[in-house]
Order: C-alpha cells, then structure tokens, then sequence
C-alpha cells in the first residue's frame, strides 16, 4: 500500500503540473482540494481520467470521486478494492 | 468624433526577455520557452502555482500582462487581444495525445486551453477582472484591427480602460505585445504610435 501511495503522489505532481512540491510534502492524509494541494474541477476530471488509463477504474458516476480523492490514503484504499 | 485616448504603459515577451515600457526588466540565457517562463515566472509573478497548468499561449500572456496590472486598481478594463496562430501549438499536442485510438484518453487539463481566448480568463481570473473581451486571428500584428473597437469600448463607457495587444505562441516562436488605453497615458492611441510601440522591440 505504501508503493501505491509514493507513485500516487508522483502521478499527481507530474500529471497536474504542480511545480516545486515534492511527494514527501505531500502527507498521506493531506485533503487534495481545498486548503490542502488545492487541486480545482479540471484536476479532479484528470484524476478520473488517471484511475481509468493507469489503473482500469472507470468512474460511472463522478460525484463518487468527492469521497475518493479526499486524500491519497482515500485514493490508494479505493484503487487496492477496486484495480482491474 | 470619438474622444483621443493615450497608451499608459506597455509591455513586449520576447526572446527571453521581458520588456515594460521598452526598457528590459528580466532577461534569461534559456532559449526553449517552457524554460523561459519558468525562468520568468520564478523572478516575476509571486506565489501562483496556477501558472504551471496553464498552455504555452496563456503562460506567455499572462507573463506579458503581469507586469502591466500588479500595480493595476482598475478592474473596470476590457481585453482585445489578437493573434496570428489561435491555439494551434496547444491543439497540435492535445491532437496528438489523442491519435491513437488504443489509448484514447483525452486529458481535461489539456482540452480545456483549446481556445485562444482561455487566456484572457486567465488574466481576468488573476487580476479579477470582470469586463467584456475580444480575441481576433490575424496574419500579423494588426493594430487597424483592435484600435476601432478599443475606442468603442471607451467612448461607450462599457470599460474604464482596455488591455490590448498581440500574444503569439506556435511551434517554440512566441511573442508578445500588449498595452493599457485609458483617458490618460504618454502615448497618444494611435495606429501609428501602436504599430511605433510594437516596433521598439520587434524590428
């Protein structure tokens, strides 16, 4: 899990382009919008599209992604029950 | 009879140098532009991540429009910007990544920025500003083009000042020009004093 969670973290920064942080900044538990990375609406539609290309999770409905992207604890839980 | 108008201040991106008022205010050694901007970002615009999800073409007018509206209290102001290339360098690659149909996996970040005037929103987003904008697709830098609907703009008080000006990205090439009409200024808003400004830089 904690594999999972270091390249969930690597993803997020090179596919959202977030310039000058680093994974180990980012905690397990940090909220990903917000007041945490704060990620916006473009993002999250790019997190849909990074669990269905890298992972083979398709979103059927996209408000299931408020609960999933809360954090990367939340993200990599949801990928390990649901991976292809 | 329309009312004269002044140019307030002006600004020019180009060949790794940022220029405000003709004088040169940064300059990088880098060539390739993502390196540029970074470069320019890094001395110029403080704390704004936003700025690295952004397309080539709005980075490149942002940067331009930076150094003219930080000190900026006007919020009042329209945009009529122009181009010649649109958003070709950003649908070139959005094209690109979608080619093949085995990994047909559109990227929202991408698609969003196939617009040329998506970077007038970021200006207005980052400056919050509210007014009207136009974004018109010329072969060259036109100010015969802008100058007409600029005064409109004024005369019919739709806007307190205007924005105006060429931002230009295609294949690694970028260039920008943009300047600030309003009822005072140094330069009077003329076709031939814009294309005077425009020139200062880019003979």
């Amino acid at each position: 899990m904690s594999d999972l969670k270091q390249e969930l973290k690597e993803k997020i920064i090179e596919q959202l382009n977030l310039e000058d942080i680093t994974a180990d900044e980012i905690a397990d538990n940090d909220p990903l919008f917000g007041d945490g990375l704060g990620l916006d609406s473009i993002d999250a539609l790019e997190l849909i599209v990074m669990l269905d290309k890298d992972y083979g999770i398709k979103l059927a409905d996209p408000k299931e992604g408020r609960k999933i992207f809360e954090s990367i604890d939340s993200m990599a839980a949801y990928i390990s029950a649901h991976k292809a | 009879m329309s009312n004269t108008y002044y140019i307030e201040s002006f600004s020019h991106v180009k060949n790794g140098t940022v220029y405000v008022n003709g004088e040169a205010i940064f300059k990088t050694l880098e060539t390739d532009f993502k390196s540029v901007m970074k470069a320019a970002y890094k001395n110029l615009i403080v704390d704004y991540p936003k700025f690295f999800k952004m397309d080539n073409l709005s980075k490149l007018g942002v940067r331009a429009a930076e150094v003219l509206l930080k000190e900026e209290s006007e919020k009042n102001m329209a945009m009529v910007f122009s181009n010649r290339a649109s958003s070709l360098d950003t649908d070139r690659g959005y094209q690109d990544s979608i080619k093949d149909p085995t990994q047909y996996y559109p990227s929202p970040a991408v698609f969003v920025y196939t617009l040329a005037n998506i970077l007038m929103g970021e200006i207005s987003i980052k400056h919050k500003i509210y007014s009207e904008n136009c974004f018109f697709i010329t072969e060259e830098f036109f100010p015969e083009t802008l100058s007409p609907y600029t005064t409109q703009l004024l005369d019919e008080k739709k806007a307190e000042k205007v924005i105006c000006g060429w931002v230009d990205v295609d294949n690694g090439k970028y260039n920008a020009f943009l300047y600030v009409v309003a009822k005072k200024g140094t330069f009077v808003h003329s076709d031939a004093e814009i294309n005077r400004l425009y020139k200062t830089i880019n003979e």
